[in-house]
Order: structure tokens, then sequence, then C-alpha cells
């Protein structure tokens, strides 16, 4: 099977869906003839003209606004906001509009739409080049928001997206774009939503992480399997919202120990939230406490190398976390 | 009051033109009338206690039947806002729809009575769910025009508002959107010079709405809104226009709201009894209906039959929805999702 980086499979799985499906088209700023700025649409113009790939105004919510609308006139529209820092002005299109068409409709209408974005740091971005706010959204029952890192999800979800009746927010990591490659079949195919994927087998230990720091967290635990006679089980969540409840319990009863792992700052933030359905489903299982590794509380990603260094987490910091929870 | 007067773009008398029948002239006045007095109803059960909430359509009838008879039903789109009573009903919905949804009636179809009165939406109608936060459908109604486009039809996207929530960002993004792919959508301003309490020289520093037209490069006009004749007459060049290719329009009625906000509210505070008094003597349903008989087309026993239908039919809706049950608690849970599996 070929191997695909993480963006020429999120490429793959647009061109192919709009090849099969006539009402899928997208839309954002510098989509088209520019390829967006990370080039994830390099090519589509060409292929399928400026009807189907639309360089739309600078203009976030109206970016929104135009996809909901259009799918409530029957089309299957892939918005992509350039950076997931520059999606606050959407917001009401987004939790208010998108979120709540189905519910507020009585079922009547749906709201079919993908947000791409990309999300995260340690590309020397800073505060409007890094953010990773997923949980701003998580928290909004009507959307789904899935944060694939695998190429071969990555292709997978975002067909699954398109096809979902329900908004769903697509994060990808921008720093893993070129960064990561997996094979990745060359025919459609879809990643069910809502699934996590066990990705390191293991009884001594769980890890659950989603984005790059996914990536920083297998390193950590195969370095440590390799030095130790223990084995640690490494769960990606791919899908955030909902949430694979199923795979964490699980897992956790099987380990009886959890290091939570994510880019996002702590306080408030989804690792929260699963260490609670851990605390409330899972507790007589637990060996030990339930460990998060989380951003700083600043407000966002600074820009010097030495601060920005500061405020990521590495795979030596969780190398660490491991130990600290390995001992109890 | 100077705002009732205002400028035209075209002469208000060239009925001939309106290509309108005396029977569709009388459909215009029934709708108009149904919706005034659905209203009164749902005031009239307001205040006796029997819901919580209305939000009324009066002073705007016929701006709403003007700019409803213009368009195509069978193929056109509407967003509305919540005033569009007299909209909804033109363009399908019944006032047993809407009395189910004042009362919050189990299945009502806008909202499952999951939503306030007032936040219409029903897609067999092609009226897109609404919400309360202003200015949203309009950065909307552009990508409802575009799938249409995409899909080589002729439709027709109207999307409402009153002159308070042309203020909002989404407004500007939706004018700009339409402008630049010359979407066929009619940018609806239902201007009745207050945003709940603060009035419109608070609200913008300009006279018409319709004059930011020219900064998008669209049409934009501004018509007397208490005339469903004259707007009609307006509206239909607006939606042929749009309809050709030649591009959206930003249409403006000045109208006057003749209740307070909404049965939460209480205009003594902004405004004087003898500012509302006015807008009486230019009530929508008295010039429209005057308007007919001047041109033959209202006989006083054809206004008292329409009276007597519309009166029935609100008295039908009443019995009907009054009777209908409450939706069952479970459904504060539903409509959430799709069913899990199920693809588009």
């Amino acid at each position: 099977m070929a191997t695909k980086l993480l963006i020429e499979a999120i490429r793959e799985g647009l061109m192919q869906e709009m090849e099969a499906d006539e009402r899928v088209f997208i839309l954002g700023e510098d989509v088209g003839t520019r390829g967006g700025v990370f080039r994830v649409t390099e090519g589509l113009l060409d292929k399928f003209g400026e009807m189907r790939v639309i360089d739309s105004p600078l203009a976030e919510s109206s970016i929104v606004g135009v996809a909901i609308g259009a799918a409530a006139n029957g089309m299957l529209p892939v918005a992509e906001i350039q950076f997931l820092d520059f999606i606050h002005p959407a917001m009401d299109q987004i939790m208010n509009e998108a979120a709540k068409f189905r519910y507020r409709s009585g079922g009547d209408f749906g709201c079919p739409i993908v947000i791409r974005s990309p999300y995260g740091g340690g590309i020397h971005g800073a505060l409007y080049h890094s953010q990773s706010i997923e949980a701003l959204f998580t928290h909004t029952p009507g959307l789904k928001v899935v944060a694939p890192i695998d190429p071969y999800d990555a292709k997978g979800l975002l067909r699954a997206a398109i096809h979902d009746p329900d908004p769903v927010l697509f994060l990808e990591h921008k720093r893993a774009y070129r960064a990561v490659r997996g094979e990745v079949p060359d025919e459609p195919y879809d990643v069910p939503i809502g699934k996590a994927k066990i990705v390191r087998e293991g009884s001594d230990m769980t890890i659950i992480s989603w984005g790059w720091y996914l990536q920083e967290s297998i390193q950590a635990a195969d370095d440590y399997m390799q030095e130790q006679d223990a084995t640690i089980e490494v769960i990606d969540l791919r899908s955030l919202r909902p949430l694979d409840k199923d795979a964490i319990l699980e897992s956790v009863m099987k380990t009886g120990k959890v290091l939570i792992v994510h880019e996002a700052n702590k306080f408030g933030g989804l690792g929260g939230e699963i260490s609670a359905i851990i605390a409330e489903d899972a507790f007589a299982y637990l060996d030990g406490p339930i460990v998060r590794i989380a951003g700083p509380e600043v407000p966002a990603m600074p820009y010097a190398p030495p601060l920005e260094k500061a405020f990521l987490h590495d795979k030596d910091d969780i190398r660490a976390a491991i130990e600290k929870l390995a001992a109890y | 009051m100077g705002r009732t007067e205002p400028s035209r773009t075209a002469t208000a008398t060239r009925d001939d033109v309106a290509g309108l029948s005396h029977d569709d002239m009388r459909r215009m006045y029934e709708t108009m009338l149904l919706a005034r007095q659905l209203d009164e109803r749902m005031w009239l059960m307001n205040r006796a206690g029997r819901a919580p909430f209305v939000i009324s359509v009066q002073g705007h009838e016929a701006a709403q039947v003007g700019m409803g008879f213009a368009l195509d039903t069978s193929k056109d789109w509407l967003l509305p806002y919540y005033r569009d009573l007299a909209l909804v009903l033109h363009f399908g919905m019944t006032p047993r729809d809407m009395m189910m949804s004042f009362l919050a009636r189990k299945d009502e179809p806008n909202s499952r009575a999951k939503q306030m009165p007032g936040h219409y939406g029903s897609r067999k109608h092609r009226i897109v769910t609404s919400s309360s936060p202003v200015g949203t459908q309009f950065a909307q109604a552009p990508g409802v025009a575009l799938a249409a486009r995409m899909r080589g039809e002729d439709t027709v996207v109207v999307t409402s508002i009153g002159e308070g929530g042309t203020a909002q960002g989404d407004v500007h993004e939706g004018l700009n959107w339409a402008s630049i792919y010359k979407l066929a959508v009619i940018f609806f301003v239902q201007n009745n010079h207050y945003a709940i309490s603060v009035p419109q020289e608070k609200e913008m520093a300009i006279e018409n709405v319709s004059d930011r037209a020219v900064a998008y490069g669209m049409a934009g006009v501004t018509v007397d809104g208490a005339d469903a004749i004259d707007v009609y007459v307006q509206a239909r060049e607006a939606v042929e226009r749009a309809r050709r290719g030649d591009g959206p329009t930003l249409f403006e009625a000045k109208v006057n709201r003749l209740t307070p906000h909404s049965s939460d509210d209480d205009d003594r505070f902004y405004r004087s009894r003898e500012e509302v008094a006015s807008y009486r003597e230019r009530d929508p349903i008295t010039v429209t209906a005057q308007r007919l008989k001047d041109l033959g087309a209202l006989s006083d026993e054809q206004d008292q039959d329409i009276r007597n239908r519309v009166k029935a039919s609100i008295n039908d809706a009443t019995d009907f929805a009054e009777a209908a049950p409450p939706p069952d608690p479970e459904e504060a849970f539903t409509d959430v999702y799709a069913p899990e599996g199920s693809r588009v």
C-alpha cells in the first residue's frame, strides 16, 4: 500500500469525494488559485473549476454562513477556516446556527457541513497561528469534532464527515501535515466518527491523546517499553465529540492507570471531561491518580523559540509522567 | 411622520404594470388580514395567561404580502425573521400551524415546540429554520442561492430582517457575498424605525438602509410599506432582476411597528402615545383596503366575506391547537443528531 503524508491524504480525500458527488464543493480563503495557504486544496481549482472551489472573501462568519445556506438547499459544503485561531468570527454561525439547526427545527433541517481547519502549534506561529481550542466546540451539543493525525484516519474520517448529516469540525494538526506519513489506500473508504483507535496495546497503563501529542505519546511509550518490562496502551481518540467512552473505559478497566495528554490548556479542557467519565464509571478500577499533561494557562502560544518550547510538551515530559504514574 | 413617506425610485400608482387581477389583490388583502387578526388573537391569549410570548407582525403585513406575491413559492426560498407571520402564511404555513406553535403543542411544525413562537422554519415550504440572534440569516441566504445556481435553477431567495439587525456584521458579509457572485437574493429590510427601544437615528446615520446598496454594487430600493400593491410592484422588479441573473437587491420597506417589540416589552418607556396613534393613520390594513376599493377590487360585501373567513379560520386554529397535547417531556432530548449510521 502506498504511504502518504497527512496533507496528501486529506487532499486525496477531498478530490475523490468531489469526483464522486456533485453536491460536494469547497469554499474558504485562498483555497482556489493558491491551493490554500498550506496547499491542502492544491490542484482542486484546475480540476473542478471556480463554481466548486470558491475563493471566499476574507470573512469567516459568512464562509460558514454560506456553507450552512448551501447545505440547507441540498449541497455538501466543505468550508476551510484558514487557521483555527481565526474561527471566532464564525462562532455564532457554528454554535448558534449549524449546531442547532436540527434541534431547533425539530429534525426538519440537518446541517451537513464540514469545517476544515488547521490547528496546533510548534511551527513558530505564535498566538494566532497555533491555537488548540477544540474544547470550545466539544462543549457544544449538535456539533461533531474530529482530530485525526494518522493519514489513513484523516482520509476516512473526511469522507465520513462529508456524508454525515450533521456539522463536523475537522481539525488538522498543521505541524503534522508534512511530518506524519502512513499507509493510505488509493480507493475511498470511511472511518467512523466517534470511534477511538488503539495504536499500542498494553496492560499496565493507558495513554489517551490526539493530534501531535499522540505522536509524542507513542514515542514516549515505545521508549519506555523498550527499557521496562511493562506494556502501555495508547489510544488515539480521533473523534473528540462524540467521544468513544467505551474504548476509554475498557482500557482503563484493564490497566488501572491513565495519562491524558493534550496540547490545549488544562483548565476546562477535554482532558477534564475524560477524567470525569473515568472517575464516574471506572473509579473502582483505578490504581493511581488520573494524570493530565496539557498546555499552560496562558492566553496562547508565544513566538520566540525558547518561549514556544517552554509552552510545548514533548516525549521526554510524557516519559517523566509515565514513570511517575508507574510508581503507584 | 416624514419617515412614512420615503423616497421612491418609481411611481407608486402603476396598477396596470403590477399584472395583478382583482382576485390576486383580494388574496393579498386576505393574507394581510389573516396575519393581523391571528396576531391580535395571540395577544389576547397572551394577556389572558394562555401563552407566555408573542412577537408581532402588526404594521408589517403589506410589506410582507407585497414581497410574497412577487415570488414563486413553488421554487423560491425564504430565510425569515421573527416578524414574518404574513410571509410564512403566504409561503404555505397555516393558521393551525401558527397557533400550534404559539401554544407550543406537540409536533408544531416550526420546531416541534422547541423554539419560542416566531422562529419559523419548514423544509416543505422552503422556509429555512430561523434563530433569535439577528443577522445570521443574511450570511446564509447567499449560500441557499449559490446551491441553486450550482444546479442551474432559477430560484430566488428572500431573507428578512429589521433595520436594527442591519448593524450586524453578518449583514455586511452576506451583502458582500451576494454582490460578488450576483446571487439571486433579495435582502428584505423591514424598517420600522426601532430596534426594540432604540430609534433609527441611534442605529445608523442614514435615512434609508437601501442607501448602502451602492457600496455593494447592487440595486437598492426603498418603498412605502403601507400599501401592498406598491410593495408588490417594486418587489416584482427586484425578483425579476434576481431571476434573470442580474444580481441581488437591498430592498427596504418603510413600516411602523404598531405593537411593543414583543409581549415582554412596554413601549410607553420610549415612544409617545401620540406617535403610536399616528401610525394607525397609515395602518397597512386600512391603506391597502382603501387602495383596493379605489381600484374597484374590493366591495364592502367582499371585505365582509373575507373578514368572516379569516375569523372562522382563526377560531378553527385556536380550537385545534387548544385541543392538541403538549410535547412529551422526552422530546427535550431528541433531534440533536441524525440517527447513528445515517448518511447524506
